[in-house]
């Protein structure tokens, strides 16, 4: 099948800042791509070089087979929504819509005619004389895919579009993307530093950090299988407990001297001599009670801390001398200061060499 | 290799031999666009530049030199003379001390006038957004009107005013008329500053107890000095380069510099010495100038500031 | 009121403190640090403002005595060939000084906003005159347009005979002579607000207008400009209340010559307060200024703060 966008060897320098290092990526047709890190780690800057808005240092960009490393963003068939809308702010939304087609020279009709079906596809027909001051955020950020939309090219990319919004509206808008994606089946790129919207809408994670894709996966496999250290700390909240300590063969004993037999994990490539690593376990796989009692690994533990959240409740214990926090049903009665029974299968966790902090 | 390259020949694009676009875009170093820029904007910079050129090089000229009629040149022997004579004794229609009496008169106008003006627009500002009172947004309001108001509409009250005061003719009348005439852009300044400041802090320092004078002194005031920086260079600058409340109210023995300037380089009698109008011209600017060029950023920020709206 | 006087607190126990005490007592200090402002507001802006409408429907010529004339003034203010000339020039300079200014001011903060190199030393160099003072503006443009010995003179000495650049001593042209130098002064002023009003906007604007295929110089006229409104109004305003002031330059550059063929109203005023012995007319035609201004203002003023009341 052919690659809606492909990023082969991509570099980008500011002065001698290496912002993109040698950066492959294969999108395909009709994907939903996103590209997941904090703030810095370069993101936006592919996303900005794939616009064509920033010229690359190295490196060729592909969308639907052409190489537009050299074209200019107009021509290279994409549509962009930006974090703060960027409307013209003194155009009506449906002038906004039609603004660059008018400037191409299209004719009325045409114009008309994609216009309106934007227009119906988000529902905003009833704005089109509006001007953007008079909208709320989350119309503007309705015209603004509009905006995109109306171009009828194949590639979407989008720049944070849900930041600017409060939480409720995030979480309306994030469906309602969803919900297009489905409808228009076009390829998008999608920029958020907002794990859940990540791990909503996408096909594929790209998480990076300092300008290098760490991992490049589907959303289950991101969350139970991260490559490596910072993957697997950057994904999830509350953040998967870690456990520093030694491996030898199948048995993890941490540093404080709680011996875990790992039987049950499935290594990529068995070890043998004794190395240092880091297991980790996600707050939700630590079971309570009799079912801990079942589970490979189990241990007696006492109730620091309990934070109801209303849908589950959290709780902070310690493993030895190792804050732990684990996930339980919110019907479970635990208060502070009693002691439970914790414990959880390794099988579901991952280990990770303290050395390379890659998975092992 | 050999898959690859039959990819790259099959591949959609019919660049045919052409290089594969790779890497940054070329751009040519000259570009139309950008030899236009740079020309248009050189070519305002010599509008901008000839006339301070002109000054230099005309001040440090002798006479003859000048009669030859060369604008462009530079002094082919560069003197001083008519800088010195520019200070100490070019006549300015009614004596011949040069510029010297004056540029002294506008230091003593313009320090006591800058130094109230200012101290009198804080505290006002700062009244004005933490300490409102009924009715002190009308005055504001009009203040600000009041600006825009041509100043001949007030010079002859004034005048009248100071003449019953006494000092109508004297170094205090004309300070007073630079602290009211400075009053509506500096209180501007001032207030829409302490309003950008959070206004948890004097919030907090009023429930602990402080007072009007003590929260201005204490917590507003060491907060403030990028807006002392840019009132200070607006009313320097200002203040240094008025002609109209300098001739009206100081009088003649007040003379600030830009008056005598004028009075040398417009009143004279006799052959007019270029080389010494010159000289004079530029050390009436340099003070100025001086500002200008060490406040540098400042200086734009302070007349940003000034054209700001409320 | 002084008799009355209780202790404060006791007063404040007993009942509320008497109105006028009230509009004293209450917030004193800050009352205190306003009172150069309610002073200024009241004597100056307001004072002086209707003292000099009174006083120009008077006969006053040396002292402000005379009697009740109506618009005998006004009268005469427009039967001077004098004032009608210096009301021409300033429209006519005005006009063409408001227009020039805000053309080139935008011009040259567009082209400095187009990434280029030596940004900051093209800035310094356009903003300095506007450190200058008029008188010092005026002197140099005088030595420059001097017909014998500046740039004319130089010139024809250097071979073009025919070369011609008399503006201050030609009546019809002597007003260009005034909007160069003045332009040479200001624009700079211009070109920074300009440039402050367009890298104001989003830069996420630009990017969408690249995106949509917008050439550049379309953006700048259907999107940039229309969202730099508040800076263009700013910079009419200013710029406008400095042209009616319009004096200092005139008074270093040409004196009001040749004749009276570059006088402007302010000039018209100074002469007949201070030189003229004419208060009355001095006053009519400050007056007539002041309501120039009004006309300017009020619209601005509506439109500015008007509509919805928007700003503090």
């Amino acid at each position: 099948m052919q690659n809606s966008v492909s990023i082969r060897d991509l570099s980008l320098n500011f002065g001698s800042v290496k912002v993109l290092q040698h950066l492959d990526l294969d999108i395909a047709q009709g994907e939903f791509i996103v590209l997941l890190g904090p703030s810095g780690c370069g993101k936006s800057t592919l996303l900005n070089c794939i616009a064509g808005l920033l010229d690359v240092s190295d490196g060729q960009i592909f969308i639907g087979g052409k190489n537009v490393t050299w074209l200019e963003p107009k021509d290279r068939g994409i549509g962009m929504v930006f974090q703060s809308y960027a409307l013209y702010p003194q155009m009506t939304v449906e002038r906004n819509l039609s603004f660059g087609l008018r400037v191409a020279g299209m004719k009325k009709d045409e114009v008309e005619r994609r216009v309106a079906r934007a227009a119906e596809i988000l529902q905003i027909e009833p704005l089109l004389d509006r001007k953007p001051a008079n909208l709320s955020g989350g119309q503007r950020q309705r015209v603004a895919i509009g905006r995109a939309l109306v171009r009828d090219v194949d590639v979407f990319l989008f720049d944070e579009p849900l930041s600017n919004l409060d939480a409720k509206l995030r979480s309306d808008l994030r469906v309602e993307i969803k919900r297009l994606h489905h409808r228009l089946k076009n390829t998008m790129i999608y920029v958020t530093h907002d794990q859940i919207e990540a791990l909503t809408l996408a096909d594929r994670i790209a998480v990076m950090k300092n300008g290098v894709i760490q991992q490049l996966s589907d959303p289950h496999t991101i969350y139970n299988k991260p490559v490596n250290l910072y993957v697997a700390g950057f994904i999830g909240s509350p953040q998967m407990n870690m456990f520093e300590g030694t491996l030898e063969g199948t048995t993890f004993t941490t540093a404080d001297g709680t011996v875990v037999s790992v039987d049950t994990y499935d290594f990529a490539a068995p070890s043998n001599g004794p190395i240092q690593a880091v297991l980790g376990v996600r707050p939700e796989h630590i079971a309570l009670g009799e079912a801990a009692a079942a589970m490979p690994f189990s241990i007696d533990a006492e109730i620091e801390i309990v934070e109801p959240m209303g849908s589950d409740t959290l709780a902070w214990t310690k493993i030895g001398n190792k804050a732990v926090t684990f996930r339980c049903d919110s019907d479970v009665v635990i208060e502070t200061g009693q002691m439970v029974r914790i414990g959880f299968d390794p099988a579901r966790g991952s280990i990770f060499s303290a050395e390379t902090t890659n998975r092992l | 290799m050999s898959q690859i390259s039959t990819m790259a020949s099959v591949s959609p694009a019919p660049t045919g031999a052409a290089v594969e676009p790779r890497g940054p875009r070329p751009k040519p170093f000259f570009t139309p666009r950008k030899i236009i820029i740079y020309s248009i904007l050189v070519m305002f910079s010599l509008y901008y530049l000839f006339p301070l050129y002109v000054m230099f090089t005309t001040s440090l000229k002798t006479m003859p030199e000048i009669r030859f009629g060369n604008i462009f040149s530079l002094p082919t022997a560069p003197s001083f003379d008519a800088w010195v004579k520019a200070w100490t004794s070019a006549c300015t229609g009614l004596t011949c001390e040069g510029l010297a009496p004056g540029f002294w008169n506008s230091v003593k106008i313009t320090i006591p006038s800058t130094i109230i003006s200012i101290f009198i627009a804080a505290v006002n500002g700062y009244a004005l957004i933490n300490w409102r009172f009924k009715g002190s947004e009308i005055f504001f309001a009009i203040l600000i009107f009041g600006s825009f108001i041509p100043y001949q509409v007030f010079l002859y009250p004034l005048v009248m005013i100071t003449r019953e005061m006494g000092i109508f003719g004297s170094l205090q009348a004309v300070i007073i008329v630079h602290t009211v005439f400075g009053m509506p852009i500096l209180t501007l300044l001032f207030r829409n500053y302490f309003a950008s400041l959070p206004q948890e802090l004097f919030k907090a320092a009023r429930v602990d107890g402080a007072g009007f004078w003590r929260i201005f002194f204490e917590i507003m005031l060491p907060m403030s000095l990028p807006i002392f920086v840019v009132a200070l260079i607006l009313q320097v600058t200002g203040i240094w380069n008025d002609f109209l409340f300098g001739v009206v109210f100081a009088g003649t023995q007040n003379y600030p510099m830009t008056v005598q300037l004028n009075n040398i380089v417009n009143s004279a009698q006799g052959t007019p010495e270029y080389n010494v109008n010159m000289a004079a011209t530029v050390l009436t600017g340099l003070v100025p100038l001086a500002v200008y060029f060490v406040s540098g950023k400042w200086f734009v920020r302070g007349v940003a500031a000034g054209a700001v709206k409320g | 009121m002084a008799d009355t006087a209780l202790p404060l607190e006791a007063g404040a126990k007993v009942n509320r403190p008497s109105l006028l005490k009230r509009i004293i007592l209450h917030n004193l200090p800050a009352k205190i640090a306003a009172l150069p402002m309610m002073v200024t507001v009241l004597v100056v802006f307001v004072g002086c403002t209707l003292w000099t409408i009174y006083y120009s429907f008077t006969n006053s010529k040396l002292l402000p005595t005379g009697k009740f004339v109506g618009i005998e003034q006004y009268e005469r203010l427009f039967a001077t060939s004098r004032w009608n000339v210096s009301v021409t020039n300033l429209i006519t300079y005005g006009v063409l000084s408001l227009i020039f200014t805000l053309v080139v001011g935008f011009i040259l903060a567009v082209l400095i906003d187009q990434k280029i190199r030596f940004e900051s030393a093209f800035r310094t160099i356009m903003l300095y005159p506007f450190a200058l003072s008029f008188i010092v503006t005026g002197l140099v443009w005088q030595w420059i347009m001097n017909p014998t010995l500046g740039l004319q003179g130089t010139m024809r000495n250097l071979g073009w005979e025919n070369f011609t650049f008399d503006w201050i001593a030609n009546p019809r042209m002597v007003l260009y002579a005034l909007l160069i130098a003045g332009l040479w002064q200001g624009t700079g002023f211009c070109m920074v607000l300009m440039l402050a009003g367009l890298r104001g906007v989003d830069e996420e604007i630009w990017k969408a207008a690249r995106i949509d295929g917008i050439p550049t110089w379309r953006t700048y006229v259907s999107i940039v400009v229309p969202m730099m409104r508040g800076v263009m109004v700013t910079a009419v305003v200013i710029i406008g209340s400095g042209i009616v002031r319009l004096y200092d330059l005139v008074v270093a550059l040409t004196n009001g010559g040749p004749g009276i063929s570059s006088e402007v109203p302010a000039k018209y005023v100074y002469n007949y307060m201070f030189s003229g012995g004419n208060i009355g007319q001095g006053l009519a035609a400050a007056t007539m200024m002041l309501l120039s201004v009004i006309i300017i203002l009020i619209p601005w003023a509506y439109l500015e703060f008007g509509g919805k009341g928007r700003r503090t």
